[in-house]
């Protein structure tokens, strides 16, 4: 009895606060891991692979998959396209509402040019982005996302290690999903309906 | 006559088995593919290799006519931080099998001679430790293939 008179205020405060939050906003039912409030917007100031400065602005209206590599990565970065690919595919005429911005963390190999031909070998709706170091820099640090450049080699070739998680930012250019090359592509065309089907910005 | 076929059959028992068989005698390749990439970028070859034999083997490496440069890879996962590192061999075990596929090991292909489409056929040449090597044909698949794109994959 005692036990139900302390618990029974702390219950209503859950509830009450259950009840405010579903008033609030409904969240969506996600199932790869939701930052949602945890990651700042999507925020850039780079080159795309047409050659023209594009901000973060620019694709407001879009769903985005974000995602660090660089095209002389012959394993880990093709595959992650690759499979974001497939994704686009399952998502029908949708996609048309998503980019998957493929952020460069080599700009010294990847030119716009070079990038152009890299992206469109996966998916239509890939766009490429480049910039100087210190703002890629600046991207990859926004999203807690390191790399790191290996020793080169004698003849000028080197490795960059780098982080595999694609970030999901909805139209409203808010922080919503992280995903893995490992993630089930199950769950992210699952993700991707909720972020599309919502519609425009409201 | 039939002494002298009988003693050439004998002769070639006896050479069979005082030969050593080489690791390339006892491994299949199967599901053997290259993932095209736009340019003169690196591509990753891909395969998988069967060994029938009693002893284990390992792939130590791979040539080509086609490409300069020839690597084996490994890609790997801490955290969420991927990275490649050079591999110096990799086994095959004994009545089992050494699987090259996407986020793992992979054969690195640099500079190549002339542009490889989709739809090429390219041929490696697998070495092992012991030496010897294994003529392979790779299928050249698009930058968006999941895989060899045959009809009987593994799994």
């Amino acid at each position: 009895m005692k036990l139900c008179r302390a618990f029974l205020p702390a219950l209503l405060l859950v509830v009450g606060l259950l009840l405010a939050g579903c008033q609030h906003d409904e969240p969506l039912p996600f199932r790869l891991t939701n930052i949602s409030g945890h990651m700042p917007d999507l925020d850039f100031k780079l080159t795309d692979d047409h050659g023209k400065a594009v901000t973060g602005a620019d694709y407001r209206g879009k769903v985005v998959l974000l995602y660090f590599g660089y095209t002389h990565c012959p394993d880990v970065c093709p595959l992650t396209l690759a499979q974001l690919h497939v994704v686009m595919q399952r998502l029908g005429p949708l996609a048309d509402g998503a980019r998957i911005l493929f952020v460069s963390v080599d700009p010294a190999r990847d030119t716009p040019a070079v990038m152009h031909a890299y992206v469109n070998a996966f998916d239509s709706r890939a766009v490429g982005l480049t910039g100087d170091a210190r703002a890629t820099e600046a991207l990859s640090k926004r999203y807690r996302s390191a790399f790191t450049r290996e020793p080169g080699s004698a003849d000028g070739s080197y490795e960059v290690s780098h982080s595999s998680a694609i970030y999901v930012f909805d139209r409203d250019g808010k922080a919503r999903l992280l995903s893995t090359p490992s993630a089930s592509r199950d769950d992210l065309v699952h993700d991707l309906h909720l972020l599309l089907d919502t519609g425009a910005t409201p | 006559m039939k002494s002298s076929t009988l003693s050439f059959l004998l002769a070639g028992l006896l050479l069979t088995g005082g030969v050593h068989a080489s690791a390339a005698d006892h491994v299949h390749a199967s599901h053997a593919w290259i993932r095209v990439l736009p340019g003169d970028l690196p591509a990753g070859a891909y395969v998988t290799l069967q060994n029938d034999g009693d002893q284990p083997v390992a792939l130590s490496g791979a040539s080509s006519t086609v490409y300069a440069d020839v690597m084996l890879h490994q890609s790997s996962t801490a955290g969420d931080m991927s990275r490649m590192t050079m591999v110096d061999a990799l086994p095959v075990p004994a009545h089992g099998k050494a699987v090259l596929a996407p986020a793992g090991y992979h054969l690195m292909l640099m500079q190549a001679n002339a542009p490889v489409k989709p739809g090429d056929t390219v041929r490696l040449t697998l070495s092992f430790t012991d030496g010897s090597t294994l003529a392979t044909d790779f299928i050249a698949r698009p930058a968006n293939a999941m895989d060899a794109g045959d009809d009987h994959r593994g799994h």
